[in-house]
């Protein structure tokens, strides 16, 4: 059984070389004649004149947030999908408290205004 | 020691045998994305470059452009963190290319057939924000940063969308392998996913779309807002790389629609009387390749007919309607496959 997981590592391998390879032939093959004007941060004709790295809206790290507690809940659900139909009406029920409690949560955050972008 | 050796080498030329098509698959996606978009607008693409003086449609198109984005220079932004600068392509493509290994092409023709298959491809694909999000903070570039934060809020977003339809095909396939997956679906076309799971499909192609980044929600990198979004300070090989990353991801995001919705490798005219069997010698990688070539059209096709969404609608069709509309259907499946009612779960 563990030796099917022997070809994904050497496809992850190959996968990161398919990466590195081009990167080192471009590097290798084009030329290097940097300057000022063209190792600057890209900004519309003009000079950068704050950091780059600002401040940014909270709703994105909301997001996040609100991504990990759902994409748990789908790994919840991997298991209890595959075996579903031996459990009956006893696994279905389970699973429906479970989903009932993210589904108050869901509309708990929706009614809190945290799915709201204008 | 020679037995492993042995068996490297054999993986590595299956490897190959993988690899070679689908980047050739996705060279000539990049060409037929600029001559279909192009026949969409009344326009004719690139013709001109062929092969030995023959312009031959400019099938040589993509070879032209693999040589010249080689001879350009990589320009380093004087403020990026070079490390990170140079990772995050190989983080981009690794995981796109590395998720094929459990991909089947027929029943057997597989190079890992692994039981948590769905599983690993779900960890791959998941893998890919990471590129984008590195290569927005590393660019240390404005432009590079918001687009950055818009991708990956986006793709995540749409990561639990697409995750709740996978536990739809798991529920009603009762496995994690996929070519059980697809096998569960044979007995015509009626019997493939796409009918008894028609939200899920509909949700997991939307989120597909999404996913990869693709117009109509290619706010990331929306050229008339922020020029390029996370790629702007990438130039050379460097953005070649993560160009092959996004086609590699749209073949790779058709391909699993298919085989997760489309039964795979199965013939349309199964179980049609006199027409199936007439087609019956038609080996099942056609059938697997000519859907795929489908979905990759759509793909396209959505680029050149739809405007593109604001971030705002953006984020309200993931949260507000698919990952609803999802949760309900699994709640439906769940009832029809324990209460195996028919046609399909009886």
């Amino acid at each position: 059984m563990l030796e099917n997981y022997l070809p994904i590592l050497v496809f992850i391998g190959i996968g990161i070389a398919f990466g590195i390879g081009p990167i080192v032939i471009g590097a290798i093959m084009g030329p290097h004649r940097p300057d000022e004007a063209k190792t600057s941060p890209y900004e519309c004709g003009f000079e950068a004149f704050e950091d780059s790295r600002m401040t940014f809206d909270v709703r994105y790290y909301l997001v996040a947030i609100l991504f990990i507690i759902f994409d748990l809940e789908i790994a919840f659900l991997f298991p209890w999908a595959i075996v579903m139909n031996e459990m009956g009406w006893f696994g279905f029920t389970s699973m429906m408290i479970f989903l009932g409690i993210l589904v108050i949560g869901f509309i708990y955050e929706w009614k809190k205004g945290a799915l709201e972008w204008e | 020691m020679y037995e492993l050796a042995y068996d490297l080498i054999i993986i590595l030329l299956k490897i190959f045998a993988i690899l070679i098509p689908l980047m050739t698959a996705v060279a000539y996606l990049t060409y037929a994305e600029r001559r279909l978009i192009g026949f969409m607008q009344v326009r004719i693409g690139p013709n001109r470059v062929g092969f030995f003086g023959f312009r031959m449609f400019g099938l040589g198109q993509p070879i032209a452009d693999a040589v010249k984005l080689m001879f350009k220079e990589i320009v380093m932004p004087a403020e990026a963190n070079r490390y990170l600068f140079v990772i995050a392509p190989i983080l981009a493509i690794a995981p796109a290319l590395a998720a094929w290994a459990v991909v089947p092409f027929g029943d057997g023709l597989v190079l890992a057939d692994i039981n948590a298959g769905l599983l690993y491809i779900l960890a791959l694909t998941s893998l890919g924000v990471y590129g984008v999000i590195i290569a927005g903070w590393a660019s240390n570039s404005k432009y590079a940063f918001l687009g950055a934060m818009r991708s990956a809020a986006q793709i995540v977003s749409y990561e639990i969308a697409m995750g709740f339809a996978l536990v739809g095909v798991l529920m009603a396939a009762h496995s994690l392998n996929l070519r059980e997956i697809v096998l569960q679906q044979s007995g015509g076309f009626w019997h493939w996913y796409w009918l008894p799971l028609l939200p899920l499909f509909m949700v997991y192609l939307i989120s597909g779309v999404a996913e990869t980044n693709r117009a109509p929600f290619d706010v990331a990198e929306g050229e008339s807002e922020i020029v390029a979004g996370f790629h702007v300070e990438y130039s050379g090989m460097l953005f070649a790389v993560f160009f092959l990353a996004e086609y590699a991801n749209i073949i790779l995001i058709s391909m699993l629609t298919v085989l997760m919705f489309w039964g795979g490798w199965l013939s349309p005219f199964e179980g049609i009387p006199l027409l199936g069997a007439a087609t019956a010698w038609i080996p099942g990688i056609f059938w697997l390749v000519m859907k795929t070539f489908f979905f990759m059209f759509c793909f396209l096709w959505f680029r050149a007919t739809f405007p593109r969404y604001r971030y705002d609608q953006i984020m309200r069709l993931g949260w507000k309607v698919l990952i609803p509309v999802t949760i309900v259907w699994l709640v439906v499946l769940a009832v029809a496959i324990v209460a195996k009612l028919p046609p399909w779960f009886g």
